[in-house]
């Protein structure tokens, strides 16, 4: 069992975002097991046996690995929305007993995930609301934040009136309205087709530059992983340990066409898929 | 108890979805109406067979089947323009207050319970034992407690029509899809919030299903409490009115409630119409 402790950031593809100080995200020797169905006193089946690294300000962290790694179960301990069984998730230097209000979760699923009984407006101003930013405030944050995923105008529909790559688009919107500090993703585009998949791609790299987010993102798709990062968390096969940490040094801004076909990438491509799917 | 619209609602709303996403975005209300409107459509059957009434009764001279028309003036006489409407008046009262104790009783209840897993695992043995009690059978119970008047029967229908929207409520919060209460925490919404933002909507449609059971059962109740216990009201007049062999009286009670039911259904519909349109209208998108 790898476990990697990787200290204070710093390297090559993060120079431009790297802020100071205390790491906006911190594993420390997370352990997650859950009872295992049915039967009581039977053994737990363990998600995560012992994951830690640090993702520093600014800084687009992927976290990929083969099925069963444990990689929702990671983001989940990430969000705050549930506790490690032992070992320490922090956010910005204290440890979560709740979803912090500054950071943001975009789910799999966007279907399941936005309110189809309110209008893409409303689910956006929810947590404006929550957060209480008044109602002018929230009008000019919610016209906003459509207009940087590219939406300008679809306010008054519902979710379910929208495009699948459109919904995600709100979810996007949703999660980057109260300004989080930090910007989770669980596998955010696997329900899309590829096109739209390389669009909202380039989409979360704009406004991750906009908006000034950390953002950690949870993939099993590698390309997309190395497209995006600047480092790749690689989890091992069930139970979850950290196998490896990749800095990624491709040059940014990135292109679909150019850096998908840097032979730097391809290289990357070979040593992550060694790794993911070594055991 | 796990019904999710049902036939009228669901059909015509799915038809005014598909119809509605292409073109409108904001009336709801309209939409319902158009709904309503189409479900009326189909009343030409309901109306052939009142024709046929009219026609085969019109000769009528036995006394228990009196000429439609007949009933009809005598249902004016009474319950619009005469002394019938006062007794109206109380069964409305009384059904009202019932149902609206039952609808919102049943609904906070069944919230409550979900919330708290200890209160909701340790009342389940006696909301079952209450459940499957028939409730007719504890008008002497009530009576006995509240004597005869309003707060009886009103108590009478509230506990006979709370079940199917608590256990409604109880079930269709339960089945909330976890993504969204993931989704509520992140978002930042706890407690009582979380409950009126995300589950309450969430769990509407099964909510309102349970409503549209209880507005039977709350009918129906309104009727057996007057039959047992009352001086006044619908169904001790239709009681009264055959004990004393007016069939005449009788029948123009048992169309009054008739139309009552017709009335009620109708204002339900258009409301679960208006409150629930985007599921009708999501549903309606995802069958396409």
């Amino acid at each position: 069992m790898i476990s990697r402790d990787v200290g204070a950031p710093g390297g090559a593809g993060r120079a431009a975002h790297a802020g100071s100080g205390v790491p906006v995200v911190s594993l420390r020797h997370v352990r997650k097991s859950y009872p295992a169905g049915g039967r009581a006193g039977a053994a737990e089946r363990l998600a995560l046996a012992d994951v830690t690294f640090d993702v520093a300000r600014g800084e687009f962290a992927c976290v990929v690995g083969p099925s069963g790694a444990g990689k929702t179960t990671l983001l989940r301990c990430l969000a705050g929305l549930m506790p490690p069984t032992s070992g320490e998730a922090l956010f910005e230097g204290n440890v979560l007993r709740r979803v912090p209000d500054r950071v943001g979760v975009v789910f799999q699923d966007y279907s399941r995930s936005l309110y189809p009984w309110l209008t893409v407006n409303r689910n956006i101003a929810l947590p404006l609301k929550v957060r209480g930013v008044d109602k002018a405030t929230r009008a000019k944050r919610i016209a906003e934040v459509l207009a940087s995923v590219g939406l300008a105008g679809v306010g008054r529909q519902y979710p379910w009136q929208l495009s699948g790559g459109m919904q995600q688009r709100v979810a996007i919107a949703r999660s980057l309205a109260y300004r989080p500090d930090l910007l989770l993703m669980d596998e955010p585009f696997a329900s899309v087709d590829a096109q739209t998949r390389f669009e909202l791609e380039d989409l979360i790299l704009r406004v991750r530059d906009e908006f000034n987010v950390t953002v950690v993102f949870v993939t099993h798709d590698i390309d997309e992983a190395i497209y995006l990062a600047d480092r790749i968390v690689v989890l091992s096969a069930s139970p979850g340990v950290v196998a490896e940490i990749v800095d990624v040094a491709l040059p940014r801004p990135r292109d679909q066409i150019t850096t998908k076909s840097d032979e730097r990438f391809a290289r990357y491509r070979q040593k992550l898929l060694g790794l993911v799917m070594a055991r | 108890m796990h019904r999710d619209g049902n036939g009228i609602a669901a059909g015509s709303g799915q038809q005014a979805a598909a119809a509605g996403t292409a073109g409108r975005r904001r009336v709801p209300l309209l939409s319902a109406l158009g709904r309503a409107a189409r479900a009326v459509a189909w009343l030409w059957l309901f109306a052939v067979g009142v024709a046929a009434w009219w026609v085969l009764s019109a000769h009528s001279t036995s006394l228990y089947f009196p000429p439609l028309e007949k009933i009809l003036r005598q249902l004016y006489a009474l319950w619009i323009a005469g002394s019938a409407r006062g007794q109206l008046a109380a069964s409305l009262e009384q059904f009202a207050a019932g149902y609206a104790i039952a609808g919102l009783g049943g609904i906070g209840i069944g919230a409550l319970l979900w919330s708290v897993r200890g209160v909701r695992e340790a009342t389940s043995p006696y909301i079952y034992f209450l459940y499957v009690l028939p409730a007719p059978a504890l008008v002497p119970a009530v009576m006995t407690i509240f004597g005869i008047g309003f707060t009886m029967k009103v108590v009478i229908i509230a506990f006979a029509a709370i079940w199917p929207t608590l256990l409604n409520t109880l079930d269709g919060m339960r089945g909330v899809d976890e993504i969204k209460l993931d989704t509520s925490r992140v978002l930042g919404l706890s407690g009582f919030r979380a409950v009126r933002s995300v589950v309450l909507p969430a769990a509407a449609p099964q909510i309102v299903a349970g409503l549209r059971n209880s507005l039977q059962v709350a009918i129906i109740l309104m009727v057996v409490s007057e039959w047992i216990a009352s001086t006044g009201g619908i169904g001790y007049f239709i009681v009264n009115a055959q004990q004393a062999f007016n069939y005449l009286n009788m029948w123009t009670g048992i169309i009054m409630l008739a139309l009552i039911g017709i009335v009620a259904n109708l204002l339900f519909v258009l409301a679960e119409n208006w409150l629930l349109h985007w599921h009708y209208a999501a549903r309606a998108k995802e069958a396409r």
